[in-house]
């Protein structure tokens, strides 16, 4: 068992990619939490798919890829937040036209290249065990500042994602709040290009999340737990990867998507035998019930009597 | 973070508003009226008459297409933190990952302020909100572990907390029992007694007999308006519901 972790380790690029998954799995864990409450599961998609062009281009170009894949990002943001704002074409279906195009548009650019399917494998599903120790530090970086635009704005964007309505009768620009989580998914889909790919990044930001949700009814709590299974999808996945010579991104999303599977099975509360447990005990809780509903009688509110 | 203040007999005045969901064709004829402290106004109307459209354009969840909602002649958006909306229960997200306490906090948060979190004042104003709803000592659980009519003081807590000046409550009535309906009575008294504005779209008539001191009647535009005593009559109600309503006067 001990041979599992230190085998690997003694090589230095596993380290290397074994610092990256952790940081992608802790990334995607947090900024996952939001975009799943938020619903923007298939936003998020779409913008995986259209940073892709912004990749390629970098790639052809020889400037970094992570600068490339921000530009777009980041114009991307802003188109998806100006499309969701008019409302004018459905929204679902203007996505999966539009950038599904940049997506070709991506695949097109860089099929031009000799040994294109090589280069192409390395964008979409990742590449992680050539990562150098300063493309770690650069993910580093973009966990740090993304944790601190979340950590400030929270407040904000939690009450954005329950109640809209809410925040916009308290006179917030709901329309910035949500272009500025759709940039921290762009940042985040940007980090993890080289750990899982472009095409497996979203499976990495919704699956801890929602497997997060099934465990806990606290968003500090479920952002931390999602942070914790991401990381540790990415380290457990990556290890699996190594010894069973699979493909590490597709590896880890497995992973995640075990302990995923693992929660909806096991869970506290909302798990599937905890509900089964539920409904056998199903007058015990109806009794429950009938105690947490009772008449305020506090000053200022009349009971039942009144 | 100071918010600004309106006079205490600051109006609300609703000029020409022209609202609609956007993207959709259905628009209300401009709306004109204004009501002073202290008043409850009913908006009422059959389905789809745009009762839930004026009050989100007043809640600013809807742009206005045209004219103005001010509150002593100030745009009502001015005042954020002091406008509370109570939604209708099934326009709210029960799986969210939140306390009751959390939902009454967000009721604070243009208070509150950008990059702080919620001190012991706005605290203690959330957890005083909550015992005056009958859940004291109920803060720290789920929104999904209460009971429906627990659910709705949940959110006219979040009214409460947020001290408001006008307070926008969207079909209040619907599938609430008596005891509930008594709190609720309570409550809507108590905003008007702080001199709050009440504005409350429902289609219940006899509540709005009992609970209202202006009354609005839509039908995709502003069919009457003025005390409800002189507004809930036969003729009226008959030019807003059109056969609908047997009228009992």
């Amino acid at each position: 068992m001990i041979d599992f972790f230190a085998d690997p380790l003694q090589y230095p690029f596993l380290q290397r990619a074994l610092a990256e998954v952790v940081i992608v799995g802790v990334l995607c864990g947090v900024v996952g939490t939001l975009v799943v409450l938020r619903g923007l599961a298939f936003i998020g998609d779409a913008l995986a798919h259209a940073v892709f062009p912004g990749v390629v281009i970098a790639y052809l170009a020889g400037t970094s890829i992570l600068g490339g894949a921000m530009v777009f990002g980041a114009l991307t943001a802003l188109g998806i937040g100006m499309l969701t704002r008019s409302r004018r074409v459905s929204e679902d279906t203007a996505i999966g036209v539009v950038f599904v195009a940049f997506f070709a548009v991506g695949i097109v650019l860089i099929s031009r290249q000799t040994g294109f399917t090589r280069d192409l494998g390395a964008l979409l599903f990742g590449s992680i065990l050539g990562i150098s120790t300063s493309d770690v530090v650069v993910t580093a970086v973009i966990l740090v500042v993304v944790l601190a635009v979340l950590l400030l704005f929270l407040k904000e964007l939690a009450m954005v994602a329950f109640d809209s309505t809410l925040a916009r009768t308290l006179g917030y620009p709901v329309f910035w709040l949500d272009l500025l989580l759709l940039m921290l998914v762009a940042a985040t889909i940007v980090a993890g290009l080289q750990a899982v790919g472009n095409i497996l990044i979203l499976a990495l930001i919704v699956t801890p999340a929602a497997a997060a949700r099934l465990l806990t009814d606290r968003l500090g709590r479920m952002m931390a737990l999602s942070a914790v299974i991401g990381a540790g999808s990415g380290a457990v996945g990556l290890l699996v990867s190594y010894h069973a010579g699979t493909s590490a991104g597709a590896s880890i999303v497995l992973t995640a998507t075990a302990a995923f599977l693992l929660s909806v099975v096991l869970a506290p509360k909302h798990g599937v035998i905890a509900q089964a447990c539920l409904r056998r005990r199903g007058e015990h809780h109806e009794h429950h019930a009938h105690v947490v509903e009772d008449a305020p009688t506090a000053e200022g509110v009349p009971d039942r009597a009144s | 973070m100071t918010l600004p203040t309106a006079a205490p007999d600051a109006r609300l005045a609703l000029r020409d508003v022209v609202a609609g969901y956007p993207g959709s064709t259905f628009e209300l004829a401009p709306v004109t009226f204004e009501v002073g402290p202290g008043e409850v106004v009913g908006i009422i109307g059959p389905n789809g008459a745009g009762k839930s459209t004026l009050l989100k354009a007043v809640a600013g969840v809807l742009p206005l297409r045209e004219g103005s909602v001010a509150l002593g002649g100030r745009p009502l958006r001015d005042f954020g933190g002091r406008l509370a909306f109570v939604p209708q229960r099934e326009d709210v997200r029960w799986d969210f990952p939140a306390t009751a306490l959390d939902v009454v906090l967000m009721g604070r948060n243009r208070d509150v302020g950008w990059l702080r979190r919620p001190g012991r004042h706005d605290r203690a104003l959330a957890e005083e909100a909550l015992a005056r709803m009958g859940l004291q000592g109920m803060g720290n659980r789920h929104i999904s572990e209460f009971s429906g009519g627990q659910q709705q003081r949940i959110f006219l807590a979040r009214a409460l907390a947020q001290e408001p000046r006008v307070v926008l409550l969207d079909e209040p009535f619907t599938g609430v029992d008596a005891a509930n309906r008594a709190v609720l009575h309570e409550v809507i008294r108590g905003f008007a007694r702080a001199g709050a504005i009440t504005l409350v779209a429902t289609h219940d008539l006899d509540e709005v007999q009992e609970m209202t001191t202006s009354l609005a009647c839509i039908n995709r535009r502003l069919v009457a308006f003025g005390p409800t005593s002189e507004t809930f009559t036969p003729d009226n109600l008959r030019a807003t519901f059109g056969g609908q309503v047997a009228v009992f006067a």
